[in-house]
């Protein structure tokens, strides 16, 4: 996948997540923590449904490249290469 | 071979139920009873719907709030707000004898109803919110210290001490006399810093939506399926035995039946000691008016009250029931959106403390009668403290600790579980946990935070 499909990734991931957040004006340098006001209970669930989803693993030390798009699309772009849009 | 079997089709099983499943698990979820719910289950009785616990959805906070466990348990289920169709609250009351403290979603009213009541005391409540704001969820230590030590410490005035405690011991105190700090700060945001709530269809829309979802994702709900025995190997759960002899394998179990409940099912267990059941039960006096509570100058969501200066929770050791403390619902009373508009008959919901073991010695001609004496005694100790609408009743019914038991299969038909909590969720065996009442979180909300919690940390990660 390239980095703007990785992006569309998670962008339906936060709207399965999120149903009432609107993701249109979803600004990518700032954190999802301070946009969307996401715990960690919502982190993991980013993480499993990246698993569910494509089979990318995503180990706990690398948890924190998850803290804003920009950071997610950068860390995941090597990792999701060979993924498949769906 | 399923992944996980959920022990309880309530609220936090359904929870579980549906994290899992979603994660691709094969699970099952076994329930006793004919039909869903547990505590917070509803039925139909001369061509009426009536909720079991429902007299409102705690933990309330309104559309666009990210914080909270609402907003936390509609994004881990994946559900939107208005799934679940929430009306807020007119506005509660807590009524003693010469006092009335009212509140509502938002705390300035209870805060300004402190302040006309106990003008002396409105700066040691304001720090008795802040200590609750520090409070951390889920440390077993401070979450066991005594929440009337506490209270003593900050609030100087014992009257205030004993009306800030009547509506959270009433809502979720599975202890006598005492409630756990813990316990206490739980309730106290549940109630007075979010709210109360309810859909205009009642408990049964919520549980609805969690079944249809929980099956559209693969998962299995098998009711009248009561588990007889679960068979233990060296400290692992191996196989679970229903009362009709069906065998299922499962590589863990998740239990909503309560600590004790659970125990008393394995195999490896000797009868665990009944004195750590819950004991507090209530018997639920319910009217049918033939007009709106509103038009009898009943305004209020929920009624909290006390006959006296000093709160007793405790269950009866006098009689069937103890009618000096008691709760009045008036499910009218919430702020329905105007394409729903009013409930069709005007309804008055009254709890009352009872004591188990007397109900459940009762002949079936005792019962019935006790019912009927039980129901007028309630009502009228009610009056002194919301309008008389006795005139206006057209159907009654009542149920009781023994009812509960049915819909709960808790020991005593305890409505909170037992007082001792397992904020964990583990027990003796490796792959047996606990969620629901005996977890820690009471209410709808925190059932299912339960269900949710416990499935992510047991059967998820793992």
């Amino acid at each position: 996948m390239a980095p703007a499909e990785i992006r569309n990734a998670i962008i339906d991931i936060l709207g399965d997540i999120a149903p009432d957040e609107d993701l249109s004006d979803l600004k990518d340098e700032v954190s999802f923590r301070d946009q969307l006001e996401l715990d960690s209970m919502d982190f993991l669930d980013i993480v499993m449904e990246l698993r569910k989803r494509y089979r990318v693993q995503v180990p706990e030390e690398d948890y924190p490249n998850l803290d804003s798009m920009h950071s997610t699309v950068t860390y995941l772009t090597p990792k999701m290469v060979d993924c498949v849009a769906t | 071979m399923y992944d996980t079997i959920i022990i309880g089709a309530g609220m936090s099983g359904l929870a579980a139920g549906i994290r899992l499943a979603h994660y691709d698990q094969k699970v099952c979820i076994l329930e006793k009873h004919y039909t869903i719910g547990g505590l917070n289950s509803f039925y139909r009785m001369n061509g009426r719907d009536y909720d079991v616990g429902l007299h409102a959805v705690t933990n309330f906070t309104a559309k666009g709030a990210k914080k909270g466990p609402l907003a936390r348990i509609l994004r881990q289920l994946r559900f939107k707000w208005d799934d679940f169709a929430l009306a807020p609250q007119k506005g509660s009351r807590i009524a003693f004898p010469g006092h009335n403290l009212r509140f509502d979603n938002d705390l300035e009213l209870l805060r300004s109803e402190v302040r006309r009541e106990f003008p002396n005391n409105v700066d040691e409540f304001d720090q008795l919110v802040a200590k609750i704001s520090d409070y951390d969820d889920l440390d077993q230590e401070s979450f066991e210290l005594s929440g009337r030590k506490i209270l003593n410490e900050t609030i100087s005035e014992p009257l205030l001490i004993e009306m800030i405690l009547c509506p959270l011991m009433w809502y979720g105190n599975a202890a006598e006399h005492d409630m756990a700090w813990g316990q206490f700060c739980i309730m106290f945001r549940s109630i007075f810093l979010e709210g109360f709530a309810r859909p205009y269809k009642g408990v049964r829309l919520i549980l609805k939506n969690l079944v249809k979802r929980f099956r559209s994702l693969g998962g299995e709900l098998k009711l009248r399926s009561g588990v007889k025995t679960i068979h233990v190997d060296q400290k692992q759960a191996v196989n679970i035995e229903l009362d009709d002899g069906t065998e299922l394998q499962g590589k863990r179990i998740l239990s909503s039946a309560g600590r004790l409940e659970t125990l008393r099912l394995c195999s490896d267990s000797s009868e665990p000691d009944p004195r750590t059941a819950g004991q507090l039960t209530f018997i639920e006096s319910i009217s049918v008016l033939d007009r709106q509570p509103e038009t009898l100058g009943n305004e209020d969501t929920i009624v909290f009250y006390n006959d006296s200066e000093k709160f007793h929770w405790e269950r009866p050791t006098e009689d069937l029931c103890d009618l000096r403390t008691g709760v009045v619902c008036s499910p009218n009373n919430y702020i329905y959106p105007d394409e729903s508009g009013k409930l069709p008959e005007g309804v008055i919901r009254i709890t009352t403390i009872a004591d188990f073991d007397r109900w459940n010695g009762l002949s079936e001609e005792e019962y019935r009668l006790a019912k009927l004496k039980w129901y007028d005694r309630s009502v009228a100790a009610s009056v002194n403290f919301t309008p008389d609408f006795r005139s206006y009743v057209i159907d009654t019914d009542v149920f009781t600790p023994t009812t509960i038991k049915r819909f709960t299969w808790h020991d005593n038909g305890a409505v909170y579980g037992a007082p001792d909590k397992v904020l964990d969720g583990t027990t003796h065996l490796d792959n047996v946990f606990l969620c629901g009442t005996d977890q820690g979180f009471v209410g709808i909300i925190g059932a299912m935070m339960s269900g949710i919690s416990m499935a992510n940390a047991h059967c998820l990660r793992a």
